[in-house]
């Protein structure tokens, strides 16, 4: 069994973002590039079945689409232990024209599993896994949160409003993938660093691809106003504030 | 021509959440001079589906098929592009919840229509088209144009007022064509909790983090939440941890929630917890650490031990609630 983990390159969660001139764009600049966390959660969970001799999944492939500059993120996803990694060299405009590379790329290369994060943590849109399934007429699952194969047959956790399912698709599918599909993300052992270095990575030129969105311009939040202290002796004022202030309560 | 709103149902019934979503698409459908067309997959009873008749909804569909019993993503998603090209739609509007997150990329595809994903706002241009949603996990906002004929919105929750639209419509119930159409999914095992407040429906949220010191001491945490009807709530470390279930982890890789009110005991802020929450109307902090980065996101703070200000909020509530 081979199983596909699409990647996206995104600034570390902790990143405060800065707008370029015009707001069109985020400043770049001391930006820290990391795997988006969902897809660092989805690599974790296919290595560790890939590790379980018994799951019969015999490869691991990363994909990414987007410049030579996001070389470092892919390195790294090699470093945690994939085996080698596909990358599309193109600065896709929207989620739409990254699903369609990505669907090229899988069609090509033939996967049982694709795994994608429920989101990046920079556009936030949930849309490419399900995108991909659609351009390969393949099922999809959502919101999973695990992943086992028994005797062969994938099984997955599928969280539901006030719980969760087992449920079951032939493959190919695509997953996608939220929290609890593994605990902690793996991290690069000094020996993963070394060997990643000569792993293969493929490069792909782009397919003709259209996009349907474009981001127009950024803007920062509204401030909140300033927090209203109340007295640690009488809370019972913040119910009141609550109450007849914020009339929330 | 017309806004088709897919409002999913829970066992035949809505929630606040569908009024929200029909209302929204009626604002859109005003802006556009056009019908909107309520559906939902699966059996709901017939007074339940009249209700989306009050905020707008002029026609209001419900498709049955004893083969569409599970949300099987391929299958939902090609019965609802195809009614959406029945019915010439223009504007799809679904959740951003779970079940949109699943459907509406798979509608982009088949129709190639663009998403705007977790809107909040009614849309901001309508030539050219654009929406206004969360980026970077609540550090921004984006403009975004949608340049396709046709337009997919997904819809923040607790976005959108409830806007009351009377039209009384008659519900029509319809089979599915299921010919052609490949139903893969199978569910083998379902674990549900009943009776519980779910944390991504709550009005208010009381939420505790590492501040809270030990798992034993939740229980005014608990007390309060259900003194106020509302849901309980952690941070990443206090799940981490095992103190409290995986469910209540509220923040950047956990659940994203946007509640009324937001009560946070004993969290500090990172910015991946605020991802979490900082769409939320209020949001109250107790903390001892007065420079802790909560307060900037809060309007109103306690600066103390959440554990010491906790019993006595808890008799405020009582005695005044």
């Amino acid at each position: 069994m081979k199983i596909l983990v699409c990647i996206s390159n995104v600034p570390d969660t902790t990143t405060k973002i800065k707008f370029a001139e015009g707001n069109t764009s985020i400043d770049t600049s001391g930006i820290q590039w990391v795997i988006n966390p969902w897809d660092e959660l989805s690599l974790t969970r296919a290595l560790e079945l890939k590790d379980d001799a018994l799951s019969g999944v015999k490869s691991v492939t990363v994909a990414h689409v987007g410049p030579a500059g996001s070389e470092p993120t892919i390195r790294k996803a090699l470093a945690i232990g994939a085996d080698d990694a596909v990358r599309v060299n193109y600065i896709a405009p929207d989620a739409y024209s990254v699903a369609a590379q990505l669907a090229e790329v899988i069609k090509k290369e033939g996967f049982d599993i694709v795994m994608c994060g429920i989101e990046s943590s920079d556009f936030n849109g949930s849309a490419v896994g399900g995108m991909i399934s659609e351009f390969l007429a393949i099922p999809s699952v959502s919101s999973v949160s695990g992943l086992k194969i028994e005797d062969g047959i994938p099984v997955l956790t599928r969280e539901i409003d006030g719980g969760r399912e087992s449920v079951k698709v032939p493959v190919p599918f695509v997953a996608v993938v939220q929290k609890g599909i593994a605990k902690e993300p793996r991290i690069a052992s000094m020996r993963g660093i070394m060997t990643a270095r000569t792993k293969p990575v493929r490069l792909y030129e782009p397919v003709a691809a259209e996009s349907l969105t474009e981001t127009a311009r950024f803007e920062k939040p509204a401030p909140r106003a300033a927090c209203k202290y109340i007295d640690p002796e009488n809370p019972a004022q913040l119910i009141e504030l609550l109450q007849n202030e914020a009339k929330v309560i | 021509m017309s806004v088709l709103v897919y409002t999913e149902n829970w066992d035949g019934k809505f929630k606040k959440l569908s009024y929200e979503l029909v209302s929204y698409a009626s604002s859109v459908a005003e802006m556009l001079n056009m019908k909107v067309i309520a559906l939902t997959i699966g059996k709901a009873d017939d007074d339940e589906l009249r209700i989306l008749g009050n905020y707008g909804a002029a026609r209001i569909i419900n498709l049955v098929s004893d083969r569409l019993t599970v949300l099987d993503n391929q299958a939902y998603a090609k019965v609802i592009a195809d009614y959406a090209q029945k019915e010439g739609s223009k504007v799809i509007v679904f959740s951003n919840n779970m079940t949109g997150k699943a459907l509406a990329p798979r509608l982009s595809v088949r129709l190639k229509a663009g998403i705007g994903s977790g809107v909040s706002k009614l849309p901001l241009n309508l030539d050219p088209f654009t929406v206004y949603k969360r980026a970077y996990s609540g550090n921004a906002f984006a403009h975004v144009i949608i340049r396709s004929d046709i337009k997919i919105l997904t819809l923040a929750q607790n976005s959108f007022e409830i806007i009351e639209k009377p039209t009384g419509a008659v519900p029509e119930t319809a089979g599915i064509d299921v010919d052609g159409i490949p139903v893969n999914t199978t569910v083998t095992e379902t674990r549900k909790q009943t009776g519980k407040i779910l944390l991504t429906d709550a009005d208010i949220v009381v939420s505790g983090g590492r501040g809270m010191k030990s798992p034993d001491n939740w229980a005014p945490l608990v007390e309060l939440a259900s003194l106020l009807n509302g849901a309980t709530a952690c941070s990443r470390p206090v799940s981490d941890e095992g103190w409290r279930p995986h469910e209540e982890h509220t923040g950047q890789t956990g659940k994203i929630i946007a509640p009324n009110l937001y009560m946070a005991f004993g969290i500090s802020g990172a910015t991946q917890h605020l991802a979490g929450i900082s769409s939320s109307r209020f949001i109250v902090a107790i903390n001892s650490d007065k420079d802790a980065p909560i307060f900037k996101a809060a309007q109103y703070g306690i600066i103390g031990d959440a554990m010491k200000v906790l019993p006595k909020l808890v008799d405020a509530v009582k005695k005044k609630i």
